[in-house]
């Protein structure tokens, strides 16, 4: 199959409030091969979690998305219910954030990482329950056997998210989406199940998109980073060249925000770095740069015109930004 | 003041908060009224003109003793409204003071006052009613007194709840700070943040309390004749239901509508005063 | 056998012993002669001792107090004064109906109750949530009895399909005496169903918004199949306890409508008793009625276990 397997093109999500409809995703475009990792990151409310509930089809009530999302060539925004729910949880696994509400209280895991199995296989009712046990295995879960009639409140919250992967792996996705997976664990356990999901990815082929953010999980698990702001990409490229060489003046500041191990340690820390103002309002948006009334570079063409992608480096490396060679100096980690 | 305004213009936009309120003054307006006019004297008999139809003289006709319907109503609104202020004022009085002697004391009392609370539901208020109607006698007063009963676990339990999370929060450490005892943080601080969760709460138990009035007296152990009731007029209705079957209509219509306003109006005041909801709105 | 089964088991105990001992308290200590109620005041002195030495209403209260709870505990209900005979016989007679009734309201209750919620729930802020939120509104607001009588109103009256009363007893099988509780359990389960519908709704809508249901969706299952599958059984855990409460008051409510469909249960039972001052009918009628639902919420608690496996974790 020659293209990328998943094409998302000028994606929409415009999501019902009480002050009228808000555009929580603004003609995002992006393409993922397959075996590719993606990142996503940005502030809450930047639309990345809309993004990948686009993907899905599971967005909210009343939320409408548009532009195209395809897969391998089909159009999932133009797919039924009935082919979303056959392309769920079988060629699209998803993780989410919160394991400690995301399995049900009263079904016993095994049944949870069997579901999958049963709705888009054959396996029988015993061949699925023997492939659950392979998946807990797999995602290293200790005595999966055993642990095959636990209930989730009888697991940790690290357990319970490797459940949640086993689940998310069950039918060997082509594609993994993965929203802030570890964001609500343990500083400890968040290394191993970034890890683990690394070695799955790795070992599977197939495709992640992990969406956080925190830049340095993004750092650490893919090949691709796109940096996301008020509905919109800022940056993109592979993630060694953008991390390298940050062009955007927002995709600075949010490295500069990210709290770091310094080597040496001073106590007392100097204060992190923030960026001031607040997240726009999505309301009443236009095309121009979303970022000028919190950006110190921002000058009259900001407001006036939208910034064009600038390319540097290898050519993918690109930002969405005027002055992307002033950016390039700003000061990282230090005071803003 | 502004905030007073702004929850006025709030309350009403709000559909069920206005159709509860409207509900509510009428069967008021009609017990008010019942005071100084009836179309006819409501307790006045008139055999030669029993169960009559509803007619330009007798709007909603007569009963078996030719009492007029529409008088009977109007002034029913009056016992109805009686008993359930009476007794719905015993149990949040004595209700609310278990539930803030509770919040406030916590440890074994709050431990006895919770228990004595999950305890009552093995009392629905119609069997302590017939406790009480064995061995007092039939009338009001025991009707009162069991309604009232059967309220008091539930205001402690409402208020305990409400009052211990303000009593959870910081401002009622820096009153202690400040040397103030529990009755007075109770007094000053506690009450005015939990007085709109009791209104709601009572303005439910009116509903319930006019409806548990009504089985009583259609049973005979509530309200007794002279006085006109609802239920009582049900009761009377109920052995002329083939025969003048509109006598069986118009006293439960009345309940209906006031049990009717009170909720929409419980409803609706539970939504303009919720600080979650408020804000959304 | 589970910790929390143990704990709610010394509760039950705690709850029943309780409950006798308001029983007894509130028909013994308050005022009122017995003999003097039940033989009326020509009797002569003579009669009146004689009565209280039969029924031993000389003996301190504590002592009376121990001998009706023993003779509770081995199914004996004590002696009626008006009729002569044991209270247990009369009651248990009366129980075939009103037993059957509550049952019967109960089921409906819950039929009703969970269709219209889940159905109110599925199509939430659509024109059929409104409507059945319009009707369960309404029916929340109408007293048992009237509506028992608008059905005699509509069935028996203008329609002449059913009786306006009475009972067959269960001598000819099920089918007659079912017969005389459709109307009956109609009108106690409509205002029930009401406000459990309501609780079901909501109790589906919050679960609804869960994060497990998000996940049951990213496995590929359908709305339907998630509503099935995920979230009825964690919605019902509320609703399963409203259900218990409400079963105390169709118990009560039974009582009730037993007068408006002139049907011979425990309520007439209870109302002649207490016409006639047969204070040990009346007390043994309502501690059985408290018993009976203290019970029920018992085995709704014990129910609960089944459903969330949370509940059963603490062994000991």
């Amino acid at each position: 199959m020659s293209g990328p397997l998943l094409s998302v093109r000028d994606l929409t999500v415009t999501l019902p409030t009480a002050r009228g409809p808000a555009m929580a995703v603004r003609g995002l475009d992006f393409d993922l091969a397959k075996g590719e990792t993606l990142g996503i990151v940005g502030e809450s409310g930047c639309g990345k979690s809309m993004t990948a509930l686009a993907l899905m089809g599971l967005l909210p009530e009343g939320a409408q998305a548009g532009g195209s999302v395809a897969l391998g060539g089909e159009n999932l925004l133009a797919a039924s219910e009935k082919r979303l729910c056959d392309l769920r949880g079988n060629r699209l696994g998803m993780i989410f954030q919160e394991p400690m509400t995301s399995l049900n209280p009263l079904h016993r895991i095994g049944d949870q990482i069997a579901e999958p199995l049963l709705l888009h296989t054959d396996l029988s009712r015993r061949q699925a329950r023997e492939r659950a046990v392979d998946l807990l295995g797999r995602v290293g879960i200790p005595n999966p056997r055993s642990r095959l009639d636990a209930y989730p409140h009888q697991l940790s919250g690290g357990q319970r998210q490797r459940v949640m992967i086993a689940m998310a792996l069950a039918c060997d996705p082509d594609i993994l989406i993965a929203d802030e997976p570890t964001t609500a664990l343990d500083v400890t356990i968040q290394g191993q199940i970034l890890d683990l999901i690394r070695d799955l990815v790795e070992a599977s082929g197939m495709a992640l998109i992990l969406i956080s953010h925190d830049l340095g999980v993004i750092a650490e698990t893919v090949d691709r980073v796109l940096v996301m702001y008020a509905g919109r990409a800022v940056e993109a490229g592979p993630v060694h060249e953008v991390f390298a060489d940050l062009s955007h003046p927002y995709a600075r500041g949010l490295f500069a925000a990210m709290p770091r191990l310094a080597a040496g340690g001073a106590y007392p820390r100097p204060p992190l770095p923030t960026i001031p103002g607040i997240v726009p309002d999505l309301h009443d948006l236009g095309p121009a740069c979303a970022f000028a009334d919190r950006c110190s570079l921002a000058e009259a063409r900001c407001r006036a015109e939208p910034p064009p992608p600038v390319s540097s480096g290898s050519g993918s490396h690109w930002a969405a930004c005027w002055r992307t060679e002033d950016a390039r100096a700003l000061p990282i980690g230090g005071a803003a | 003041m502004s905030e007073t305004a702004a929850f006025f213009r709030r309350a009403l936009r709000h559909r069920s908060f206005v159709a509860g309120g409207l509900l509510t003054a009428l069967v008021l307006g009609m017990a008010l009224l019942s005071l100084i006019w009836t179309p006819y004297v409501a307790t006045a008999l008139n055999i030669r003109h029993r169960l009559a139809l509803p007619s330009a003289t007798h709007w909603l006709g007569t009963d078996a003793l030719g009492r007029d319907v529409l008088s009977l109503i109007l002034a029913g609104a009056q016992n109805s409204i009686m008993v359930a202020v009476v007794s719905v004022g015993i149990g949040l009085l004595l209700g609310s003071l278990l539930g803030f002697l509770a919040a406030a004391r916590r440890g074994w009392i709050e431990e006895l006052v919770m228990r004595f609370a999950d305890f009552t539901y093995a009392f629905p208020a119609i069997l302590s009613a017939i406790m009480f109607a064995a061995i007092l006698g039939p009338n009001a007063l025991n009707s009162i007194i069991a309604i009232a009963i059967y309220n008091i676990p539930i205001f402690a339990r409402v208020v305990r709840a409400a009052a211990n999370s303000v009593w959870a929060r910081d401002f009622i450490l820096a009153a202690r700070a400040a040397g103030k005892g529990a009755f007075r943080i109770t007094i000053e601080h506690v009450l005015p943040n939990i007085l709109s969760v009791i209104v709601v709460q009572a303005t439910i138990q009116f509903a319930l309390a006019i409806l548990a009035e009504a089985a009583l007296s259609y049973l005979g152990l509530g309200t007794q004749p002279p006085t006109p009731s609802w239920g009582r007029m049900l009761n009377e209705a109920q052995s002329y239901v083939f025969r003048a079957p509109l006598l069986a209509v118009w006293p439960g219509i009345a309940i209906a509508m006031a049990v009717l306003g009170l909720n929409l109006l419980g409803d609706g005041l539970r939504d303009l005063t919720d600080p979650r909801l408020a804000r959304r709105r | 056998m589970p910790f929390f089964l143990i704990k709610r088991f010394a509760t039950l105990l705690a709850t029943l012993w309780a409950t006798s001992v308001i029983v007894f308290l509130v028909l013994e200590i308050l005022p009122g002669d017995p003999a003097l109620l039940v033989l009326g005041i020509d009797a002569s002195d003579e009669q009146l001792a004689a009565f209280r030495e039969q029924y031993g209403l000389t003996r301190p209260v504590l002592e009376r107090y121990a001998d009706w709870l023993a003779h509770l505990l081995t199914g004996d209900f004590g002696i009626s004064y008006a009729y002569k005979s044991p209270v247990w016989p009369l009651i248990a007679d009366r129980l075939t109906l009103t037993y059957p009734l509550a049952i019967l309201a109960m089921l409906l209750t819950v039929v009703l109750a969970l269709g219209l919620g889940i159905y109110a729930a599925a199509r939430h802020n659509r024109p059929g949530d409104l409507v059945v939120m319009g009707i369960s509104q309404l029916g929340i607001s109408i007293p048992n009895f009237w509506f028992g009588l608008l059905l005699i109103l509509l069935f028996a009256v203008n329609l002449g399909w059913l009786s306006a009363g009475g009972f067959a007893g269960w001598a000819d099988g099920p089918g007659p005496a079912l017969l005389g509780l459709i109307l009956p359990s109609l009108s106690l389960a409509t205002v029930q169903a009401a406000i459990l519908a309501r609780i079901t709704r909501s109790s589906v809508l919050e679960v609804l918004g869960e994060d497990f249901v998000r996940t049951a969706r990213a496995k590929g299952l359908g709305r339907r199949a998630v509503l099935w599958r995920h979230v009825l059984r964690n919605a019902l855990i509320p609703v399963i306890t409203v259900i218990g409460l409400q079963f105390g008051n169709l118990l009560a409510g039974a009582i009730v409508v037993e007068q408006v469909f002139s049907l011979p249960g425990l309520g007439r039972l209870i109302f002649q008793a207490i016409s006639n001052r047969d204070i040990e009918v009346v007390k043994a009628a309502v501690v059985l009625l408290a018993f009976t639902v203290v019970l029920v919420n018992f085995v709704v608690d014990v129910l609960y276990a089944v459903i969330d496996p949370r509940l059963k974790m603490h062994d000991v």
